[in-house]
């Protein structure tokens, strides 16, 4: 069995189905697994796996202008990857992000090559200037989406939700 | 072969389709043609002008979409081209003007200069339609045929580094984005 928390998967997937996401895009990683599963057996959502992050951030684009409501999945080295597009596409046409980010290299971070990209998220977030909240309990997460999505809606920005590992990883 | 030729061979049949281009001397020329509330032009984020028009295609599958990309924007998102064919929208028309430089910043070769294959990129990416074009009534035809075939397409069109003498033009770019959203927003 994965230590993956299939519960709190469960509660971030039912949050955005509550949201009306109809379309996620995403590139796995081992904390992403279950959400990854359930978009893809789910009849009503498009997923759309990516080679690279970035490209999720012109795919949701086009979904907004195109009227539908979209999630972005990746691990924060695949936000870091996506920065140039989210400063020079969604940030420079005012296009809202629901980016959820998979807090990798934080404390408790057993893999080495996580570690650099832990110490840099937080910053870079706060330097792009994108409002983020991390979600470390199921209990947050419903509320917390949902007033994250009506922050990107109403400004017309990015926004991010930092997945924490005592949220996702059940021996934590 | 001219773009500028190249998009007014096309202009007509860019009416009534939902239109994405790159940024520069292809965003630039269109507009010289006239610009209309279906056309976004992407004046940034190289590489993720195709991205943008999977996500329409896939959300609106009912819109036919056309995008209209550059050999220096392809070169920077070429895994993109691996996701365009993954999904294979069918409404989804990918012309990419190849002239084999980065005009706007000073005509630096690109490494479709040196031998780089676009074309046979996006059909190895698993592409269904993929044609490297150089003439002008080639790319009338290729086009055309791109329309009718209702399948994603790749029209690489080898066009010469020549372009406008200035790439800012009068239309803001949120004006821009917030009509393309008010034109989509209407049913296709």
């Amino acid at each position: 069995m994965s230590p993956v928390s299939t519960a709190s998967s469960a509660a971030i997937y039912d949050a955005l189905k509550a949201c009306d996401i109809r379309l996620i895009s995403a590139l796995p990683e081992t904390w992403l697994v279950h959400l990854v599963r359930m978009a893809e057996d789910d009849p009503d959502m498009t997923l759309v796996r990516l080679a690279k992050e970035e490209e999720g951030v012109g795919i949701s684009a086009g979904a907004h202008l195109a009227g539908v409501k979209s999630a972005m999945l990746m691990q924060n080295h695949g936000f870091l990857a996506a920065i140039n597009g989210i400063v020079s596409c969604a940030q420079l046409y005012r296009i809202p992000l629901l980016m959820l980010i998979s807090y990798r290299g934080d404390f408790g971070e057993r893999d080495p090559w996580q570690t650099e990209g832990g110490a840099v998220t937080e910053d870079l977030l706060r330097a792009l200037r994108i409002p983020y909240a991390s979600l470390d309990r199921a209990d947050q997460v419903a509320h917390r989406i949902r007033k994250a999505q009506t922050l990107a809606l109403s400004a017309n920005k990015p926004v991010a939700l930092l997945l924490c590992r005592d949220l996702m990883w059940e021996d934590a | 072969m001219k773009r500028i030729d190249a998009l007014s061979a096309i202009y007509p049949a860019l009416q009534d389709r939902v239109v994405v281009t790159i940024m520069g001397a292809v965003a630039a020329e269109l507009q010289s043609l006239g610009h209309r509330p279906n056309f976004f032009y992407l004046q940034h984020a190289m590489g993720l002008a195709s991205s943008m028009g999977l996500g329409i295609a896939l959300t609106r599958p009912e819109r036919r979409v056309v995008v209209l990309d550059g050999d220096g924007s392809v070169l920077m998102n070429l895994g993109g081209l691996t996701t365009l064919a993954r999904y294979r929208p069918r409404n989804l028309l990918h012309v990419v003007f190849d002239n084999e430089s980065l005009l706007s910043v000073g005509g630096f070769p690109t490494a479709t200069s040196t031998g780089s294959d676009l074309a046979e990129i996006a059909r190895a990416a698993g592409v269904p339609r993929t044609a490297t074009i150089r003439t002008l009534e080639e790319f009338s035809r290729a086009f055309d045929e791109g329309v009718r075939a209702g399948d994603l397409t790749t029209i690489v069109a080898k066009v010469e580094a020549t372009g406008p003498s200035t790439y800012v033009t009068g239309l803001s770019l949120l004006e821009n984005r917030f009509s393309f959203q008010r034109w989509l927003a209407q049913p296709g």
